[in-house]
């Protein structure tokens, strides 16, 4: 088999990707493989499989909290494998894992928080989580010149706020 | 009585040529994704919740408030339109392709709302209960997300949009949640292929943060010179910057085309001369032609035109012919699937009664 990409060099490199849903064998050349990877980690270019691979593999096992059950949605009851079956999340409520759909999120818009349209009856709450985050600011200053008073203040102004939020 | 129009006509107003830099940018569209509160994304929907979904939609568009700043707003289900029908909405950029090809609802459940001047369309329970889009000729993608940011605010007034105050609009894919808002614009770029720079110019944009692709075909090797570039990137940006940073980086690629223009023009005279106006010719003359090889001429004549080397041809005209040289305009106009090679002529005979009559010169 010829590789796919170059059509020069016979492919060695054999694996499915999946791209809008549908599933595609990809029959790379090793310098073909290579350079998809390279393309891939040097920009967010979407590819599903890598995000995905990402999202459930050991890798980010850092970032997740080590008591994290498989991904599943109360409300609609999408597994991850599901998820990682189409790319495509059940219902709102999934977005609720957030802990385990952040390092994706950031995989995918390098940033897992939105700057951008607040709808009108959200924009209270939305106020709200700005405050927690420039409080949190406040805190690691705080905590950096030691003036550990204001830190534990500031601690319980988060915690009261944080309980507000969804 | 638009819908009617809409799926006859071949021509839709983001053909227009009184738009600015139409001579690169022949199109300009802004996509916000958006989902109802309480209710799971399409491919999850049960029929009755996906008719609720349909329902919810359209009495939304037709709030006076909507109306007033968009018009009357017609909602037609999928099931009520032919396969041909659906085609022509596809051809016309006015719904995605995936719309009609996915299964995950039943055209029963899928619904289009259309204003009559065809500049905002919402797509119903496509990935996302729904899409809502304006395209805009030449190059107005800060116009066209505007416009959408307007049509959304309207529409918030009745739906429950569903909406995380970390990570904003939800949406059924991750890759659009945020904003939700693609923007993106149809480019022509010929000189840049022919002189072997698109692929580099490109790969730059991607690093920009923009995803281009060919409208036809794979990658650089574009049938018609056709890309589409957009925003990778959905969350993290407001939408001003979205489509701010995708209309200046389109407008370093205006420049980057009509240097190579005017570099064509300086070192190869004659070659670009014959090429456009054989393109032309061929065009006003021949009895077959496929798919890909109308597509390649016409956008030599674009180019030709652009550049004034052709005279007298709209080029509206010319994007009219890349909806009129598909096949399901021809099958639209005939009435009935056709045999590839009665398509052939058909798609000639199309071509030589649009530009056969003009009375255009070369230039010289
Ligand atoms: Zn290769
Ligand atoms: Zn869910």
């Amino acid at each position: 088999m010829i590789c796919e990409r170059c059509k020069q060099q016979p492919a060695s490199v054999h694996y499915t990707e999946i791209i809008n849903n549908q599933k595609r064998q990809m029959h790379l050349c090793e310098a073909c493989a290579k350079e998809a990877q390279k393309a891939f980690e040097a920009g967010p270019t979407l590819n599903l499989k890598h995000f995905l691979a990402g999202l459930m593999g050991p890798a980010i096992a850092q970032e997740t909290p080590t008591d994290a059950r498989p991904f599943r949605c109360e409300s609609c009851g999408l597994t991850e494998e599901m998820f990682g079956k189409y790319g495509l999340l059940g219902c709102g409520e999934c977005y609720r894992n957030y802990e385990r759909l952040a390092p994706l999120l950031r995989r995918i818009h390098g940033s897992t928080r939105h700057t951008g349209k607040v709808p009108q009856r959200s924009r209270k709450k939305y106020r709200w989580v700005q405050e927690v985050e420039r409080l949190r600011a406040e805190l690691q200053e705080a905590v950096e010149k030691e003036k550990f008073e204001r830190a534990a203040e500031l601690r319980d102004e988060i915690r009261a706020l944080e309980s507000r939020l969804t | 009585m638009s819908f009617k129009e809409a799926v006859q006509n071949p021509y839709s107003p983001w053909m227009d040529d009184a738009a600015p830099e139409t001579d690169v940018v022949i199109s300009s569209r802004a996509r916000l994704a958006r989902s109802l509160a309480d209710f799971p994304f399409p491919h999850h929907l049960s029929p009755d919740k996906a008719e609720r979904v349909i329902q919810r939609v359209a009495l939304a568009v037709r709030e006076t408030e909507f109306s007033a700043r968009f018009g009357d707003t017609e909602m037609v289900r999928l099931a009520e339109l032919t396969p041909v029908e659906r085609g022509m909405l596809v051809e016309k950029h006015l719904i995605s392709p995936d719309f009609v090809m996915r299964n995950h609802a039943s055209y029963q459940y899928k619904g289009l709302a259309l204003t009559a001047d065809e500049r905002l369309s919402i797509m119903v329970n496509e990935e996302d209960h729904l899409r809502i889009q304006c395209l805009y000729p030449g190059l107005q993608v800060t116009a066209a997300a505007r416009d959408a940011d307007e049509a959304d605010t309207l529409l918030e007034e009745t739906l429950d949009f569903a909406f995380s105050d970390r990570i904003g609009y939800l949406t059924a894919c991750p890759t659009n949640v945020g904003t939700g808002l693609r923007a993106s614009v149809m480019l022509h770029l010929p000189a840049l292929v022919l002189l072997g720079r698109v692929k580099d110019i490109l790969t730059a944009a991607s690093r920009l943060g923009l995803t281009v692709r060919g409208l036809f075909g794979e990658g650089t090797e574009s049938v018609g010179h056709l890309f589409q570039m957009s925003n990778q990137v959905t969350l993290g940006m407001s939408e001003n910057d979205i489509a701010k940073n995708l209309d200046s980086i389109t407008r370093q690629i205006i420049e980057q085309e009509r240097a190579a223009r005017e570099q064509l023009r300086e070192q190869m005279p004659v070659v670009l001369r014959d090429r456009v106006s054989r393109a032309f010719g061929i065009l006003r003359h021949a009895y077959v032609l496929s798919t890909d090889e109308a597509m390649r001429l016409l956008s030599d004549v674009r180019l030709g035109v652009g550049m004034g080397l052709i005279k007298g041809v709209a080029p509206r005209l010319l994007s009219e012919l890349m909806v009129k040289t598909r096949s399901t305009y021809l099958a639209k106009m005939s009435g009935r699937q056709l045999s590839p090679p009665e398509r052939g002529e058909l798609r000639a005979r199309v071509v030589r009664q649009a530009l056969g009559n003009i009375s255009a010169d070369d230039g010289e």
